[in-house]
């Protein structure tokens, strides 16, 4: 069992002050093995933050992040999984699936990670599994109104990936199971 | 009497254990021969014996600690001389003889110590009233006036005489007088005590001043005794107290001068009487306060009392009318001032921490009572009227720590700024001390999730971050500032930003045009930093008074509308813009144009597009930069759906122009397949199918292009990324069933792509490959959906 965080958009602090503090007092750190982040953190201290709760943290590059370093994609494996990480700016019509999956083809990965839309989205399509953890602060968007905070925790045991969904919703955190099975023998 | 001797200088440890040796042998030595006596019944050897053995003490060498030992050692020996005199009672020996006899002895210090031991025998045989034998002894006591033998012999008397007061219903009440007499006794032998406690410290050279004083510490139990000794007596009530007590109490402490004595007994009267004497007598013990030396730590005297009576109120909430009646705030707010006053040479950090601790009470007793708060503020703001920016650090840490009480306290920054003398307080504070005070308070807002929601309120918070917010007279050189700090800082105010929030519109576009005043003032190296929070809230309000669905122009002049906003955004952008920081504004420009595009407000939509492409041309001129801009231009200009066939064209036609002309061919011809979505969109926008194939095909030429320019250049055409890329693309379109984009155009890209990949020419590449195989397996995939998807890939053939 291997716990994956994904989480982005926050926009610290141009459009949100922090994390939810409800989010903050779940993310302990030591609990967590990796964590992927699309990107638009912005600044440094979010970086700490992140590396504080688990030593091993990917970022790809937001618009908006003052690290200008971070790379546009990024491509890891994790246990049987091959997962992709892009902020999704650059795939143009954003948040549009098709043109998504297109990027997962090139990176030619199982599970592609994304953000930009704040909205969360997990969708399954003949090439893999596409993940949008939304923004975890709940920042504003000019593509999606009313956002509530989110984030997503993946648990990869095997060849299956379960897909935490954690929302903030009216002040409760509401949690959602997303289930994705790898196919056997598949490269 | 003794002769005067010069004995203050007491030596070295080594020579106190001799002395005090000796001495005990000889208390031993004349002891025994004592008790020999004591079994005899002889009274006349045991007085003579016992006198001799009390003639050590009459000893000048020793220093208090080592008198002290010798002392307890006599101390259990006079208890069995008392018990043989008690056996003498009960022979029929008068105690008035026994006591008459004593008288005999040599030197007056014997004399009084067998004095008192028979004494306590006498009262207690009721033979002559309490009274007068303890009047006769306390008197008597005055014979011996060398400092140290004088305290233990009063000392002793007053241990002996502890049970036998005429206190409220003791044995001794009545004949033997009235709780009056026992606190008359009382009260004379502490005055005793305390004259000769105070004389030790003029005594010997002036160099063992310290020493001296260390000495006196060690006895001041001695003295501090007979007030617990009041405390304890049942007929010491309040108006006892009021009346009698207290008042002689503080005369003696007041005249005798004396730092040391003054600040334990201040101390002692504090500790020993109960909280509701003191309460009902704060008058009176405050009005001693200014009248002590100068050079007694009055504030933490002042600190005890009051944090006695604020666990006082904790404790028993009830008593909190009394503090109202009594006006207990009122009078220790007007002694502390009369304490600053009486000593003009007090150092600033003493007059700040008596306010300190004068708000740490009121903040404990009176919590809800701001007005009192913000008084003792008041009083200290006089306090540095003149003084201007305080320099002392101690000082400046006493400021801080009355600054942050109240908000440690109410944790609400809110409660804080009712405070009208809060800012004035701030005002006083050096530069960075001030920031670091602002600091605190931004800090205090955000870990309480403070939210901040009326503008006038905004403002005064605003007001107080100053420092923070503007460049003022007192700040360092701007080489001298640490970036990162300076970041963090800025950073710190953004994060504020979000937590100023008001439901109501109207509020709101006040709080934001508030903040904007304070924040225009901060010069071009803040604004990158605050602005952006400010524009992002703003387009929020866009989005809240869209849901509102208020007509365009406001119902009045001064009632907020979309545009107010959107000519405030537009101010805030251009602002920003000019700092310079184009790469942020154009983003910002984009952002507007979405909204505004939204509310359907064509012509503010194109402006804002206007200046993005402005700002674009003229100062992005970073490649990579470049490549991101464009992609968020194309972007947002796809979403957008308010613009008229012109417009539309316009802006389409600049965005395809930009995408040519991007440096790096692979970037160009990216960008040109990118712009291919701009003239398909769903959904009651553009559907231009030919358009999208002249990208598309535009896209293939760079890439052949791009491939050219590399076989003559290095040898190889490169990868087939970019054809691999734009095959996609091809079935993108093909799926939305563009009728530009046949199957048989893809079967032929599709056969390009593979023949070109075998050849030697091209360079062999795993990603395109994998990219390949992965296009390949979803069309193979797409051909045996069971819906008309499969109809359409009917006709491409894939091996």
């Amino acid at each position: 069992m291997v716990l994956v965080l994904a989480l982005g958009d926050l926009h610290i602090p141009h459009r949100a002050a922090d994390l939810p503090a409800k989010f903050k007092s779940m993310l302990v750190p030591g609990k967590i093995q990796h964590i992927l982040s699309p990107g638009n953190l912005c600044i440094k201290e979010v970086h700490d933050y992140l590396k504080s709760l688990c030593g091993d943290v990917h970022i790809t590059r937001g618009e908006y992040d003052d690290d200008s370093r971070y790379p546009e994609t990024k491509q890891l494996t994790i246990g049987a999984f091959k997962l992709g990480i892009c902020h999704g700016h650059q795939v143009i019509p954003w948040g549009d699936l098709e043109s998504l999956a297109m990027l997962q083809r090139q990176l030619d990965v199982d599970i592609l990670i994304t953000g930009h839309t704040h909205q969360f989205k997990a969708y399954k399509h003949e090439g893999g599994v596409i993940i949008n953890p939304g923004s975890a602060t709940g920042a504003y968007s000019s593509i999606t109104y009313d956002i509530n905070p989110s984030f997503v925790l993946m648990d990869i045991d095997g060849l299956r990936v379960v897909v935490y969904v954690y929302e903030l919703i009216d002040g409760e955190v509401k949690v959602d199971k997303i289930d994705f099975k790898k196919a056997q023998g598949s490269s | 009497m003794q002769a005067a001797e010069h004995d203050a200088v007491f030596t070295s440890a080594e020579e106190q254990e001799k002395w005090l040796a000796d001495a005990m042998a000889l208390v031993q030595h004349h002891a025994f021969y004592m008790h020999r006596a004591l079994d005899a019944n002889n009274i006349r050897d045991v007085l003579k014996f016992s006198a001799q053995m009390l003639s050590e003490l009459r000893t000048s060498k020793l220093s208090p600690q080592k008198y002290y030992e010798l002392y307890m050692r006599t101390f259990d020996e006079l208890r069995q001389l008392e018990v043989f005199f008690r056996e003498e009672g009960k022979r029929g020996r008068l105690n008035a003889d026994i006591y008459e006899l004593v008288q005999h002895a040599g030197n007056i210090l014997p004399r009084l110590y067998l004095l008192c031991t028979v004494g306590s025998v006498y009262i207690k045989s009721k033979e002559a009233p309490a009274k007068d034998v303890l009047k006769d002894l306390v008197e008597m006591s005055r014979g011996v006036q060398h400092p140290i033998r004088g305290l233990f012999l009063r000392s002793y008397l007053s241990q002996i005489s502890r049970d036998k007061l005429p206190d409220i219903g003791s044995p001794y009440e009545g004949e033997g007088g009235s709780v009056m007499d026992a606190v008359e006794f009382v009260l004379q032998n502490f005055t005793e005590m305390n004259k000769l406690w105070v004389r030790m410290q003029h005594q010997g050279l002036v160099r063992d001043k310290e020493k001296r004083e260390k000495e006196r510490s060690e006895l001041r139990d001695l003295v501090g005794k007979n007030l617990h000794v009041l405390s304890q007596l049942e007929g010491v009530d309040l108006e006892m107290y009021r009346e009698v007590v207290l008042p002689r109490v503080l005369e003696q402490v007041v005249n005798c001068k004396d730092e040391l004595a003054q600040y334990y007994l201040m101390d002692c009267i504090i500790q020993v009487f109960p909280d509701d004497f003191h309460l009902q007598t704060l008058e009176t013990l405050l009005g001693a306060c200014p009248q002590l030396q100068p050079t007694v730590d009055i504030k933490t005297v002042m600190s005890q009392l009051m944090e006695r009576l604020s666990k006082y109120v904790a404790a028993s909430p009830d008593v909190l009318q009394e503090f109202l009646q009594v006006e207990a705030f009122s009078k220790f707010s007007h002694s502390v001032v009369e304490v600053i006053d009486a000593q003009p040479d007090m150092p600033l950090v003493g007059a700040v921490s008596l306010h300190v601790s004068l708000l740490t009470f009121v903040l404990r007793v009176h919590a809800d009572r701001l007005d009192y708060i913000d008084q003792v503020l008041g009083a200290c703001v006089k306090k540095l009227e003149g003084k201007g920016k305080v320099k002392d650090s101690k000082a400046t840490k006493q400021l801080v720590a009355l600054l942050s009480a109240p908000l440690e306290k109410y944790k609400d920054v809110v409660v804080v700024l009712k405070l009208s003398n809060y800012a004035r307080v701030m005002e006083h504070l050096d530069y960075e001390t001030n920031k670091v005070m602002t600091v605190v308070l931004i800090q205090s807002i955000l870990s309480n999730s403070t939210m901040i929601s009326a503008p006038d309120k905004v403002d005064a918070l605003f007001e107080l971050l100053k420092e923070l917010i503007q460049d003022s007279e007192g700040q360092p050189l701007l080489d001298m500032v640490d970036e990162e700090d300076f970041q963090e800082e800025q950073n710190l105010v953004a994060r504020l930003v979000h937590m100023l929030v008001n439901d109501d519109p109207e509020q709101m576009f006040l709080i934001l045009t508030t903040a904007r005043k304070h924040f225009v003032q901060g010069g071009p190296r803040r604004l990158q930093y605050t602005l952006p929070p400010l524009i992002f809230t703003a387009l929020k309000l866009v989005h809240s008074l869209q849901a509102q669905d208020l007509p365009e122009e406001g119902e009045g002049s001064g009632s907020v509308s979309l545009k107010k906003v959107f000519q405030f955004l537009h101010q805030m952008v251009e602002a920003l813009a000019m700092v310079p920081a184009a790469e942020l504004s154009l983003r910002l420009y984009l952002q507007c144009a979405e909204a505004a595009g939204d509310c359907g407000l064509e012509p503010v939509a194109y402006e804002f597009f206007t200046q993005a492409f402005v700002l674009y041309e003229e100062e992005v001129s970073d490649s990579k930069a470049q490549v991101t801009a464009l992609q968020l231009i194309i972007g947002t200009l796809q979403r957008t759906r308010v613009f008229g066939v012109e417009n539309r064209d316009t802006l389409t036609h600049k965005a395809t122009g930009y995408s040519a002309k991007l440096l790096k061919k692979p970037d160009q011809c990216r960008a040109v397949y990118i712009c291919s979505h701009l003239f398909w969109v769903e959904d009651g926008g553009t559907i231009d199918g030919e358009r999208v194939l002249l990208c598309l095909k535009r896209a293939l030429r760079i890439a052949h292009a791009a491939q050219q320019m590399s076989s003559a250049t290095r040898g190889t055409s490169g990868p087939m990324t970019l054809f691999v890329e734009i095959l996609n693309k091809y079935l993108y379109h093909f799926e939305k069933g563009n009728p530009q984009v046949t199957s048989s155009v893809i079967q032929g890209l599709l056969e390009l792509i593979v023949t070109d990949m075998q050849s030697e020419a091209t360079t062999h590449d795993l990603e395109v490959d994998a990219f390949l195989a992965s296009t390949v397996r979803y069309i193979q995939f797409q051909k045996q959906k069971g819906d008309s998807i499969a109809e359409q890939y009917a006709s491409i053939e894939v091996q």
